[in-house]
């Protein structure tokens, strides 16, 4: 069965439509890269996935393993496995990133009907995922995210999916802003927990990164539109030749002005 | 400005002042005899402050005035279950029931040799020299109706004197107790604290209620930090959302003394403290923080005025505010710098976070300076929790009330996290998880 089915989405923000009709569909175990030029609505998709109030969903659809997604609490989207890695994580002075954490997982883990993990065992869980990520032991008693620097920030994001094992995973530009070893980190995280159930939706603005994970699918985003889907051939295609022509293409077939 | 009392409000207050004086056990040294006499008058023509007066433009005190306060109230007992509560472990305790020195009640043993903690009333017959130089000599019995009025009542309260050199290890714990009675009453407990040259000394003061029913508490604390004395003070007002507060705690700090202050308010009807800290010795140093945290129609007025006398002193003070139901904050904060205070460095912040639209908060940062080689800064703030980070902690699979709790929480935390008194800060935590929807999940969660 399709995991997630977007139609026709529509979506604004203060009045103003960013997304203009998205039409997306995964399945386990696929992972698809959205790009796009800056401003083209890759991370309002993202929110909306996740449930962002802020956005408002004019028309159109989203199922998630069958169900209106769009129906859903951003917590009861979380439960059910959908996380979504910030493209701009939040400073959250005076919550320790780790009790936090357990905290999330648990409330997750009390909706599958699993136990509550005691403090032992989480620390276990915990220390695990840390080394996938290879994460400083100093930053999971600091307050989430509090005086991370930017590949501290992204990389916590990464380590937030690992421990919460999610179904669907959508990293809006967690390469953006680092260093090669660093992608390397996100990258080699992300491939860790790729399997034949789980999907990933990975947004980025440099093909780089789909060199280290290499995407089943790849679409372009324009002015809140997939203007094109093709395989990783297309992420080099794009990185030879910008997103320029893409964007007069998709001008000329359609009217000015609209 | 104020409304001078109506004939029968004076007469009442007379009465009242009579049968005071009537039964006073210990009138004390002559000054302070005599001085109850003209606060008293100065209380009759002042009257209860109105919301003409600048000072309490935000805060009526008309329920207080209407209140036909009972002012001569016998001593009530309470028992050590009563106490459980608010009895804490490793600490000394004075217990002071409306007003009144309670012995039996109260812990004095460990403390060290020098140290006086008695009842204020023992204080005037058996150390009338710490009397006479500093008790009444600082809060402003001319400006202040409530001063006024506390010291034409004064009779007991808190006599605390730490010598020179002398450092108290375990905490002071005074437990300031509203039993209430059939009808309200009113009293006005008075403190001195004295901390001689370089001597330390931790303070509690929790002001509880014991059963149920109105009353006014307006109590004035004198504290005279010494040179090179470092006092860290903590109080926490918690008591029954019926009790009236009015209380004024005057600061004088010495030469590179040190006075830090704690306040956290979420008790009582209206909660007014007047806090005046003067640095008067060159280097001190004098911090003034305070967490409120009130709902329904409670009402809490932090007032605060820094007056800079010397040169070299700094100043941080750090108020934050909670606000849900209907409920109204008001914070005044003065920083007044004198002429030749030469690198003051002062600083004043006031946070607030309104969780309903019905709660209101009137915040209002000053600055007078009259010397030009300082550095003084003062911000306020009023407003609501930060949506994208409630949908940050959303997003992970907590609930709405829990991340909503877990951001008041967190904003909270600054203030929680420097309370040094394990006790205290044991206390207060407890009340947030209490307080905050899924205060459960907070607790585990920071
Ligand atoms: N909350 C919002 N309110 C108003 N406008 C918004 C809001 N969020 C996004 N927009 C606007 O919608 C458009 C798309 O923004 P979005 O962040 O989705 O783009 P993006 O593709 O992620 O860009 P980038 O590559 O810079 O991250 C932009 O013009 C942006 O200014
Ligand atoms: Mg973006």
């Amino acid at each position: 069965m399709t995991m997630l089915e977007i139609k026709d989405l529509h979506a604004s923000a203060e009045g103003m439509e960013i997304l203009k009709g998205v039409d997306l569909s995964i399945n386990p175990g696929e992972v698809h890269a959205i790009m796009g030029p800056n401003g083209s609505g890759k991370s309002t998709l993202a929110q909306v996935l996740a449930g962002n109030e802020v956005y408002e969903v004019t028309d159109g659809q989203i199922l998630y393993k069958g169900q209106d997604l769009l129906e859903m609490a951003p917590e009861e989207r979380a439960r059910e496995g959908v996380f979504m890695a910030f493209q701009y994580p939040v400073e959250i002075p005076g919550v320790s990133n780790v009790y936090f954490l357990k905290a999330a997982l648990n409330a997750i883990r009390t909706h599958r009907d699993l136990d509550e993990m005691d403090a032992m065992d989480f620390l276990t869980y915990v220390r695990e995922k840390m080394k996938l990520v290879k994460m400083d032991e100093a930053l999971l008693n600091r307050p989430v995210n509090e005086g991370f620097s930017g590949g501290e920030k992204k990389r916590n994001e990464i380590f937030h999916m690992a421990v919460l094992d999610p179904v669907l995973a959508v990293l809006d530009e967690t390469d953006s802003g680092l260093d090669i070893d660093a992608l390397k980190v996100v990258a080699d995280g992300v491939n860790t927990l790729r399997n034949d159930e789980r999907a990933f939706l990975v947004i980025t603005h440099y093909q780089r990164l789909l060199n280290y994970i290499v995407p089943d699918f790849v679409h372009v985003l324009v002015d809140g539109k997939i203007v094109r889907s093709g395989d990783k051939e297309l992420a080099l295609e794009l990185e030879e030749k910008g997103y320029a022509w893409l964007e007069r293409e998709v001008g000329a077939s359609e009217p000015v002005g609209v | 400005m104020t409304m001078t009392l109506t004939e029968t409000g004076v007469d009442r207050y007379v009465v009242e002042f009579d049968h005071f004086l009537r039964d006073l056990a210990v009138a004390g040294p002559e000054r302070i005899e005599k001085l109850r006499h003209t606060a008293f008058e100065r209380f009759v023509e002042l009257g209860f402050p109105t919301v003409r007066d600048e000072q309490w433009r935000f805060t009526n005190v008309a329920p207080i005035a209407r209140a036909e306060l009972r002012l001569d109230s016998t001593p009530a007992e309470v028992t050590d279950k009563d106490l459980a509560p608010f009895d804490y472990e490793g600490c000394a305790q004075l217990v002071v029931v409306n007003g009144q020195f309670v012995p039996e009640r109260s812990r004095l043993e460990g403390l060290p040799e020098g140290v006086v903690a008695c009842g204020l009333a023992d204080a005037l017959e058996r150390h009338p020299e710490q009397i006479e130089s500093h008790l009444a000599r600082y809060a402003r019995v001319e400006e202040q109706a409530f001063v006024a009025l506390n010291t034409a009542f004064l009779r007991d309260g808190v006599f605390l004197y730490v010598p020179r050199n002398v450092v108290v290890e375990k905490p002071v714990n005074i437990v300031m107790v509203g039993r209430p009675e059939d009808r309200p009453i009113g009293f006005f407990p008075r403190n001195l604290f004295v901390a001689e040259e370089s001597s330390q000394v931790t303070l509690v003061e929790q002001y509880v209620t014991v059963g149920e029913g109105s009353y006014l508490c307006s109590p004035v604390t004198e504290v005279v930090t010494g040179d090179n004395a470092v006092i860290d003070h903590y109080k926490l007002q918690r008591e029954t959302s019926e009790a009236f507060h009015t209380a004024t705690f005057q600061i004088q700090l010495g030469r590179d003394s040190n006075f830090s202050s704690h306040s956290i308010s979420w008790g009582g009807a209206i909660v007014r403290n007047d806090v005046n800290a003067v640095l008067e010795g060159e280097g001190a140093e004098a911090t003034l923080n305070g967490l409120y945290m009130v709902e329904g129609t409670q009402l809490v007025d932090n007032h605060m005025r820094v007056d800079h006398v010397a040169p070299h002193c700094d100043s941080h003070e750090l108020y934050k505010g909670i606000l849900e139901g209907s409920a109204r904050a008001v914070f005044s904060g003065l920083i007044h710098v004198h002429p030749g205070a030469q690198k003051t460095d002062a600083k004043q912040t006031n946070r607030n976070l309104l969780m309903s639209p019905d709660a209101l908060c009137n915040s209002h940062p000053q600055l007078e300076i009259f010397a030009d080689d300082v550095k003084c800064t003062h911000g306020s703030t009023v407003g609501q929790l930060d949506d994208t980070a409630v949908f940050y902690l959303r997003s992970r699979g907590i609930g709405e009330d829990a991340a909503r709790s877990l951001l008041t929480y967190a904003f909270a935390s600054d203030i929680v996290d420097r309370i040094k008194v394990g006790s205290v800060k044991r206390d207060l935590e407890e009340f947030l998880f209490r307080r905050l929807p899924k205060g459960d999940i907070v607790r585990q969660a920071v």
